[in-house]
């Protein structure tokens, strides 16, 4: 089999371009796709260490789905506030989301 | 030896993928980018012999969450609009960010050495599925996350569907 150290590089340089894509980007939505990234990232890790540490017993498992369940959650929650933020100032754009700024 | 190409082919694709879901202007083509990721995702859970997340990821992240960002990419944007550059005047320090994060992330696996970790030679179950659909509902096991995970689920439907609803005045706007 392929070696742990393998996957947790693989999973930290996606977590990296998805840190990336949260910070630089400008659009809300391409925030998100960054988000999912660094979520996945850290489903690989979760089933990587599940794999050679655990593989008999189910934790891993059901920490992997409960991150699904989250993440599907964050998502729907996360669009349609930015389809409320769209219809209220005509951007998704974060740059333009300033009320709050002093 | 094949599980190895395989390993390392999925992984070139999916970083260039996801290479691509953070640089390109185009959003859409960023959408794209991120559904590669996540299949590639689901070939490495393959290959770590989860075959029940393969395909909840492949039905979840690709079938749901990344037909909802493209429907959300093309509901936020006016028609004909020229996709301007994405990227805030802050970029680079972005990356640098990212960039320590990675670095720090690659000496701590270094520091460690994962590979003196070898596979658990029992390997996995033949009815690891099984086990799984048990454990969650298992008083002594998962019930509670579950049953939490599925009231977060459900206020997660009612809170998206309220606000991007946006009341009456919304809707007759949207009307016309």
């Amino acid at each position: 089999m392929v070696p742990l150290s393998w996957y947790l590089i693989v999973a930290a340089l996606l977590f990296g371009i998805g840190v990336y894509g949260v910070l630089a980007r400008k659009n809300a939505v391409a925030i998100l796709i960054g988000l999912e990234l660094m979520f996945n990232a850290v489903l690989v890790n979760v089933l990587a260490f599940w794999r050679y540490l655990q593989p008999t017993g189910t934790a891993g498992l059901v920490f992997a789905v409960v991150i699904f369940a989250v993440a599907a959650a964050e998502v729907a929650v996360g669009l349609a506030l930015f389809i409320a933020v769209y219809r209220r100032f005509g951007s998704s754009d974060v740059d333009d989301i300033n009320l709050l700024k002093w | 030896m094949v599980t190895t190409f395989v390993f390392v082919l999925t992984a070139a694709v999916m970083l260039v993928a996801a290479l691509i879901a953070v640089l390109k202007d185009n959003l859409v083509h960023a959408a794209m980018g991120l559904v590669v990721t996540l299949f590639g995702t689901a070939v490495l859970f393959v290959l770590l012999e989860s075959y029940f997340l393969a395909v909840a990821q492949v039905v979840i992240y690709v079938g749901a969450i990344a037909i909802l960002i493209v429907f959300s990419i093309m509901l936020t944007r006016r028609v004909g609009a020229h996709w301007g550059r994405q990227t805030n005047a802050t970029w680079p320090w972005a990356l640098l960010t990212a960039g320590v994060l990675t670095v720090l992330f690659a000496l701590m696996v270094r520091g460690w050495d994962p590979d003196a970790v070898l596979p658990a030679a029992a390997g996995v179950p033949e009815d690891i599925t099984a086990r799984l659909g048990a454990a969650l509902v298992d008083p002594n096991g998962y019930v509670v996350p579950f049953e939490v995970a599925s009231v977060l689920l459900l206020a997660a439907l009612i809170g998206a569907v309220y606000v991007a609803w946006g009341g009456r005045k919304a809707e007759k706007e949207t009307q016309g």
